[in-house]
């Protein structure tokens, strides 16, 4: 299945743009796909206590299940105001 | 009113959500300051969002302050993009019929806004360096 990963702050920096495809076996997890995009950018492994996920514009966690189409949105933490 | 935008704020048009009969509207705006908390002088800030998200937020935080304090009408306007210092990055505005609810709703809203809307911001300071900076 394919998926969307949207990236924000300093972890579109990190990951070189706002928006990255990601192919992931049937079944994969929210933790999958951050360890798939970790392979790739080893940095992320520090980030990811600090970082929350939203699985289709809501707050999910890293145990949760993805599905084909999904939009995946790492969320570093806020500085709005 | 639950915003995110690119262009300068207004802040007295959220003063349309106010209703007949409402005695006391209070507005908070975020500014620009001069000044990180560390003393380093700024000379600007980025402000990112995801805009869908965050607009979201802004309803729910609408709904939590009408939960908590009753009758109060919420409107929440965020700027993104390249900001000057002095300029307004946020406005809150809190209408009810007295003021001691407005001024509870309207800071519930923008101490939630500050800890929950996905919206980023990128201190710029003098000599070049720039960082991404979190709410404490």
């Amino acid at each position: 299945m394919e998926i969307r990963v949207l990236a924000f702050a300093g972890l579109r920096e990190l990951l070189e743009g706002p928006e990255r495809d990601l192919e992931l076996p049937t079944g994969a997890r929210v933790r999958d796909a951050w360890a798939a995009l970790a392979q790739r950018w080893p940095a992320l492994d520090d980030l990811r206590a600090s970082t929350r996920v939203a699985r289709n514009g809501r707050i999910a966690t890293f145990d949760d299940a993805l599905a084909d189409g999904d939009e995946l949105a790492l969320l570093p933490p806020v500085g709005g105001g | 009113m639950f915003r995110v935008v690119r262009e300068p704020i207004k802040p007295r048009e959220l003063e349309r959500i106010a209703r007949a009969g409402d005695g006391g509207v209070v507005t908070f705006l975020g500014i620009v300051r001069a000044r990180a908390d560390d003393g380093r002088a700024v000379t600007g800030l980025s402000y990112e969002a995801f805009e869908p998200m965050a607009v979201s937020v802004f309803e729910s935080i609408a709904g939590e302050v009408r939960d908590r304090f009753g009758d109060v009408a919420t409107a929440i306007v965020h700027r993104v993009g390249e900001l000057a210092v002095g300029e307004i990055s946020v406005a809150v505005l809190a209408t009810a019929l007295h003021r001691g609810t407005a001024f509870e709703g309207c800071r519930y809203a923008i101490d939630q806004l500050k800890a929950r809307a996905p919206i980023w911001k990128k201190e710029h300071y003098a000599g070049g360096a720039s960082e991404w900076k979190a709410n404490a």
